[in-house]
């Protein structure tokens, strides 16, 4: 997985699981891959991961069961959306003075809509 | 797991490389330990495995010291040097039945799951390959022997690009809680994202020991489009500059390692300060409100 250089890694990769749930790859009560299964895939270190855990966990977005790992919620979705739509919303205040940098009017997107 | 102190270390009587370093790392963590070239990162990977004596002061690896080499020590450390001390003049299957009897967690179905991710011929003579196929054979016999302490001195110094992959693959899927490993490099792109916490080494002293969620508490790491007095280290670059400052607005950003090590270089002082005396960056302004809430108060009355 490639990582931007604007965001720290374990919210990139909190950001990756919330996709695999709006995108219906990660169902409620899906077991998500342990800390290390995703540290290797990933290549990161797997404390990074476990903070990315612990950070949908405290979202609601995923649970802890013991001896087994962590799942999916059943309000996954509402809230990984919840979490999404909070973090796009950040990043509108800097697409907002590029358009008008640009001369790009909002009428101008509606195209794309 | 590891606790320096005091530890004060010369080649000769002259060439002093540590002088009252303290460090201390923790099991459960991959360390990275970063220094510009000749301040002793090698030294101290030696004198962690008890290959080298401290002049004064102690350290404690697991319980045991180091300098003694006690065989249930030595059997729990596994130390890969950036170039190896010797030519291994046979195969690493013959070196295994060698050496693994020697480490009582040898795993030899781990040896062939990394023998095959590096794509290494375990029959060939080690010496007789290359110096990027060497480091990969004794890459799988240092994570095969499963010790708590594993010490990798430039690990990627010479591996092929596919490999270097292989490597970080095989590093985060064998640490674990139990185990420290502290690599010791210069090639921090082939690491970061792997490495947390950061040790930066200086001349005599630690800049820094700290994990990535500290260091982005306190620093921030970013692209602005205008330079400010507050930077602590930044580089032109299209659009702006990449910088380094204060993370004042508690915004945890992603770091990057090399503009990391240069802001240290460049303000030893105050890294000393921010991180290993644990001082906050706002204090001098909190001491400022504070006085002003004081004042005001006092204006009150």
């Amino acid at each position: 997985m490639e990582f931007k250089s604007d965001k720290a890694i374990f919210e990139q990769i909190a950001e990756y699981v919330c996709e695999k749930i709006l995108q219906d790859d990660y169902k409620p009560e899906d077991r998500i891959p342990s800390v290390r299964e995703f540290g290797a895939t990933l290549m990161v270190n797997p404390n990074t991961v476990m903070r990315a855990y612990e950070h949908l966990e405290r979202n609601g977005i995923i649970y802890s069961k013991r001896g087994i790992g962590f799942l999916i919620t059943p309000e996954s979705k509402q809230k990984a959306a919840q979490l999404m739509r909070e973090d796009f919303l950040k990043s509108v205040p800097a697409f907002v003075s590029r358009m008008k940098l640009l001369g790009i009017d909002f009428k101008d997107l509606e195209q794309y809509s | 797991m590891i606790e320096i102190k005091d530890l004060s270390f010369r080649y000769g009587k002259h060439y002093t490389v540590f002088e009252q370093l303290n460090l201390n790392l923790k099991a459960g963590y991959i360390y990275g330990l970063l220094g510009e070239n000749g301040v002793g990162k090698t030294t101290l990977l030696r004198l962690l495995a008890g290959l080298r004596f401290p002049d004064e002061g102690n350290i404690h690896v697991m319980g045991y010291e180091p300098r003694r080499r006690q065989a249930e020590f030595l059997a729990d450390v596994y130390y890969l040097p950036e170039v190896l001390d010797h030519p291994i003049n046979i195969s690493l299957n013959e070196y295994v039945k060698l050496y693994s009897p020697f480490y009582p967690r040898f795993s030899h179905e781990q040896l062939a799951h990394y023998i095959s991710a590096f794509g290494i011929n375990p029959n060939q003579k080690i010496a007789k390959s290359s110096h990027g196929q060497q480091k990969k054979a004794m890459m799988c016999f240092a994570l095969a022997c499963n010790t708590r302490l594993l010490l990798l001195d430039e690990p990627t110094n010479g591996m092929d690009i596919p490999s270097k992959g292989i490597f970080r693959r095989l590093i985060a899927s064998i640490a674990d809680d139990d185990k420290c490993i502290l690599i010791s490099t210069h090639q921090v792109r082939d690491l970061e994202n792997l490495i947390d916490p950061i040790i930066i080494l200086e001349k005599n002293r630690i800049l820094l020991n700290n994990s990535v969620e500290e260091i982005t508490r306190k620093l921030w790491f970013g692209r602005t489009p205008q330079k400010s007095d507050k930077d602590l280290y930044r580089e032109e670059c299209v659009g702006g500059y990449n910088i380094v400052g204060y993370n004042d607005k508690q915004e945890e950003s992603k770091v990057d390692i090399e503009m990391l090590f240069n802001a240290a270089i460049e303000n030893k002082g105050l890294f000393k300060r921010l991180f290993i005396d644990g001082q906050n960056p706002e204090s001098r302004s909190d001491f400022a409100s504070e006085m002003q809430k004081r004042l005001n108060a006092e204006s009150q009355k």
